[in-house]
């Protein structure tokens, strides 16, 4: 009652908003939610800083729920793993571009994006295919599809040297998450930046299940992390044009596992500690018709596993794991023609992984080389672009069986058309062919390892329309997209129990994916003083398997629908998430089915010159669903956030 | 726009979140009515919550799919995670889920629910003088190498009244006279299986010898000479699933016969044999079956089944009045099972669909 009542009060404060409206005059910039770009050559969305500010999103994953083609693996609460699964060809598919470099995991070949906090970045941009420039790492090619995140870049306006933000979000999960930012120009071509946060959670929330005659509630347990980021970035630009960046990343974390809600089990005793830390950094210059670009990077992981509830000969089962990375790319560019550009980018990676009381672990080391030709063609209203990826994967083991050696060579095309003189509309068109190596994990380990595995491949066809419209008039921005799709990945690697309590992965699967992904976005000015955005997300997937059943946790429909009011310093924001009905088992049969969920989120901040404060009521009619079977998602929850720039 | 907000919000409050039944479902199998009536667990997947029973009745020749829920629509998350092992004993069914850390214990006719016995990990379940007797590989208290236990629990308060501390992850167990013998598979440290069967004195409730027979044992069943068939699972690279004869009145390895073994049900002088041995150097599973005469000691045939193909063969029993065989097909573990019933000859009578994962069989005689 008192929550009911909370709620209605919410909405009357926006309502009287409203009403007040006809006694202001005020202009407003209108910020959309997903900014399109008129004429991208790949799909692709994106939500930009200002956006996000304004939506309720803690990371990187909660925004990523409003992206279309996807699906979020989320196994709740602020500690559990978050991953994306674009256009269901699988999470390890997915590349995830941190500053233009890629994260990458290769033990387990998935990028927890529950860990990227939205404090520290500027833009997400979703590509399916590829980023559409031929300019860019090898690796910018070798994943069926690609999230960049780019973090935020220090920004002096004037002769000013030096600001900062801090911020302190606190909420339902017993959240403290306090974080800071600092900008310094330590020269007139030369900025830095630090900034870091504490995330801190007891992760307990009430979960809901009823079936048959039984209506129980509980509390979620064993939940809670404490983790603390800091990164630091130096930017640089040359006098030559040239601009050069270096960035240090440490992240380290202890949380429970909270594991799946069975009979029996409602909590469990799994840990995990993490100690993730990279230095990477670029340079790029130009030569006049040449452009050159430099990576680097290197990354320690390490991950210490705890379960109590197994006790091996020398005590409670821990695990230890840890992974090295080095990463170095050349790019290049040449600008043969006004209307041809050519490139050539080469990519030398090794991964190496250590375990510690992991049964039967070989030790393998991964040396990847990547080579890609691409080239451009840009006339009016006609862009082409083709590249071909070569990747070179020699693999070897300290000891037992290595996975092999791989080589391939997979192309991809991509083309856009405007048909008309009136840039708003434009057709797109892409065909990529890419394959994803085995992990580590799927490899190796122990109880599920296996070393005959074959890399999975995927093919995706493409066909995509846009049209952008910004006017000056009352209707401000209409922006509609559409794709559809058909994808196949074949050899894809599942897990099969091959024996008592041991699972193997084996190379058993294809996945035909049928799908349309479609958006619409508009900013209308309604009211005078009222900004708003609406946005409209609608995904189609059909994806099956060998014997014609629709993939685990897959909808057929799903959807967002996103809107923002703006008036003066007030912002208003309301998000919905639908996700279809799925299946958690490989058959489609009625045991297997989990009904649709569907959340309310809504959110109100208020700002005055450097001061923002926001309140957020999620999942507003707690509604209890699960994301992943037995893994309970949160009900109504609540976030306050401060923030004050200097 | 104030109406527009106020449709969404009637939208959003009229969706019924989670809410579903068991329902059960008959299925006409055979006209054949002597067949004996049986309940069959499904483990179901780990982490899915997915144990499930079915029941053959036998004067009707219809098969009962998925009855528990319905039976028992109060019981919160139905049967539980992971069912390993299932007995009759009196008038009682006991059925041990693995994953939920309790024996549940129902009315042996109407499978209601009469109550739980909680013992973690557990896996395996015996009788003896009117007590339950529950393997676990959850480590016994006091000791930090990995020893399991067994649990003795009283079959009307069903509550646990003594353990003993035995071998490494303990899984079945059998019971001659005043022994029990429980093999230890030391599974949770693959570089060093355990490789005894433990040896219980009954009167004492403790162990008073252990008997070394290959690594990673599994199954023991006892026959009606004084032997105890004992099968190990191997170490899927070097050393393969073999069988091994202790004998009771000795304590001792007396044989060993060369197949692989990963269920055997023992009726009368045949113990009835499938084996699904995975390699780890080859990657693949190999399926095969055998028929040991148990009175002289021998492999006798290396088929029971006629003209039909099971993928993953599981559990495996034989009707203790018309000597049917009953064999589970598990296929990829993922997808509901299948439930051959061949007659003696080895020819097929029926078939039926079942839970995920079939494994486990219990005749109600």
């Amino acid at each position: 009652m008192k929550q009911a009542s909370l709620i209605i009060s919410f909405f009357l404060l926006c309502l009287t908003l409203q009403a007040q409206q006809k006694d202001t005059a005020h202009t407003l910039q209108t910020i959309t939610i997903f900014s399109a770009r008129p004429g991208a050559i790949t799909p692709v969305q994106t939500l930009s800083g200002k956006a996000l500010q304004k939506m309720n999103s803690l990371s990187v994953a909660d925004a990523a729920r409003f992206f279309s083609g996807v699906q979020i693996k989320d196994y709740g609460g602020v500690g559990g793993l978050k991953t994306l699964n674009v256009h269901s060809m699988g999470t390890n598919q997915l590349g995830v571009f941190y500053d233009g470099i890629q994260l990458s995991n290769a033990q387990n070949g998935t990028v927890d994006l529950g860990r990227f906090s939205l404090d520290n970045i500027e833009q997400i941009d979703l590509y399916n295919a590829q980023k559409g420039t031929i300019f860019q790492p090898a690796k910018g090619f070798a994943s069926a599809a690609s999230i960049y995140l780019q973090s935020k870049k220090p920004v002096f306006q004037g002769a000013e040297t030096f600001h900062g933000k801090a911020s302190f979000k606190t909420g339902s999960f017993g959240l403290i998450n306090p974080a800071i930012r600092i900008e310094q120009q330590l020269r007139h071509n030369i900025s830095a930046v630090v900034s870091s946060e504490w995330t801190h959670a007891d992760g307990q929330y009430k979960f809901r299940y009823r079936y048959n005659d039984y209506d129980t509630t509980a509390v979620r347990k064993n939940g809670d992390i404490d983790a603390w980021r800091i990164e630091t970035g130096i930017y640089g630009t040359g006098k030559d044009s040239s601009n050069w960046h270096i960035q240090g990343y440490y992240y380290n974390s202890a949380r429970g596992l909270p594991g799946p809600v069975v009979k029996g089990h409602f909590e469990n005793g799994q840990r995990q500690w993490d100690r993730n830390a990279f230095i990477q950094g670029g340079y790029n210059k130009n030569f006049g018709k040449y452009s050159l670009q430099l990576n680097g990077k290197y990354m320690l992981d390490y991950v210490r596993y705890l379960d109590t509830s197994i006790v091996t000969t020398t005590g409670p089962l821990i695990n230890r794991f840890r992974q090295h990375e080095y990463y170095v790319s050349a790019a290049g560019q040449y600008h043969l023609k006004s209307w041809w550009d050519i490139a050539l980018s080469t990519d030398l990676q090794v991964n190496q992984m250590t375990a510690v009381n992991l049964d039967h672990f070989p030790v393998p080391t991964r040396v990847t080389t990547l080579v890609a030709g691409a080239t451009q063609l840009h006339f009016n209203r006609i862009n082409i672009q083709g590249s071909l990826l070569a990747s070179i994967i020699n693999e070897s083991t300290k000891r037992y069986t290595s996975g092999g050696n791989r080589r391939a060579y997979t192309p991809a095309v991509i083309a856009s058309w405007q048909p008309f003189s009136n840039p708003a509309l434009s057709i797109r068109t892409f065909y990529k062919e890419i394959f994803r190596m085995p992990t580590f994990n799927d490899l190796y380990y122990t109880t599920t390892g296996n070393p005959t595995l074959k890399p999975e491949y995927s093919r995706q066809y493409d066909i995509g329309v846009s049209y952008t419209k910004t006017s000056a008039g009352w209707w401000q921005y209409f922006a509609i997209q559409a794709d559809m799709y058909y994808s196949r990945v074949t050899d894809k690697i599942v897990a099969v129990p091959g024996k008592l309590f041991r699972w193997q992965m084996q190379n058993i699967g294809l996945v035909n994916i049928y799908g349309v992904d479609a958006g619409i976005q508009t900013s209308p000015r309604l009211f005078k003083e009222i900004g708003t955005n609406f946005s409209l997300k609608y995904t189609y997937q059909k994806a099956t398997d060998n014997n014609d059943q629709q993939i685990v946790y897959v909808p057929l429909h799903s959807g967002s629908f996103t809107t923002n009011l703006s008036w003066k310093a007030w912002d208003l924001n309301y998000s919905f998430v639908y996700v279809g009905a799925r299946y958690y088992g490989s058959v489609n049969i009625p045991e297997y089915y989990i009904t649709a969920w569907y959340t309310h989120d809504l959110s109100l901040s208020w700002h005055i010159s450097n001061i923002r404060l926001t309140g957020e009521i999620n999942n507003v009619f707690n509604q209890y669903y699960d994301v992943i079977y037995n893994y309970p998602m949160p009900g109504r929850y609540y976030r306050m956030t401060a923030s004050i720039n200097f | 726009m104030r109406n527009w907000i106020f449709i969404l919000l009637v939208l959003s409050a009229c969706r019924k979140s989670g809410t579903g039944s068991s329902s059960s479902e008959a299925t006409h199998v055979t006209d054949d009515t002597h067949q004996t009536s049986f309940y069959l667990l499904n483990e179901g997947n780990m982490g899915l919550n997915q144990t499930s029973l079915d029941e053959f009745i036998g004067l009707k020749g219809d098969y009962r799919l998925n009855i528990y829920g319905e039976t028992n629509p109060t019981i919160v998350k139905e049967m539980g995670d992971v069912g390993n092992d299932m007995k009759i004993y009196g008038n009682k069914l006991y059925a041990v889920i693995n994953g939920s850390d309790r024996v549940e214990v129902m009315d042996k006719y109407t499978a209601k629910h009469l109550g739980e016995i909680s013992v973690r990990s557990c896996r395996y379940i015996s009788f003896y003088n009117g007590k339950a007797y529950i393997t676990s590989f959850a480590a016994a208290s006091g000791t930090t190498d990995g020893a399991g236990f067994v649990a003795e629990a009283d079959t009307t308060t069903f509550q646990v009244t003594r353990t003993v501390t035995v071998g490494r992850q303990p899984e079945e167990m059998a019971i001659v006279g005043n022994k029990m013998y429980v093999a230890n598979s030391g599974g949770y440290t693959v570089a060093n299986y355990d490789r005894r069967l433990s040896v219980i004195d009954m009167s004492a409730f403790a162990v008073i010898k252990t008997i070394s027979v290959a690594v990673n044992l599994h199954h023991v069943k006892a026959d009606g000479y004084g032997n105890l068939y004992v099968t190990s699972r191997g170490d899927y690279t070097n050393i393969p699933s073999k069988l091994f004869i202790v004998s009771t009145a000795t304590d001792a390895v007396t044989d060993s016969l060369d197949l692989g073994v990963s269920n055997l049900a023992i009726q009368g002088d045949s113990a009835y044999i499938i084996s699904v041995q995975w390699s780890n150097t080859t990657g693949t599973n190999t399926v095969s079956y055998g028929i040991v005469n148990v009175k002289t000691k021998s492999v006798v045939s290396n088929k029971f089944i006629q003209n039909q193909t099971i993928t993953t063969p599981y559990g495996i029993a034989v009707d203790p009045v018309t000597r049917d065989i009953l064999v589970t097909d598990v296929k990829d573990y993922l997808l509901p099972g299948t439930l051959y019933c061949f007659d003696k000859t080895g020819a097929k009578k029926w078939s039926v669909t079942t839970g995920n994962i079939p494994s486990v069989i219990t005749f109600i005689q």
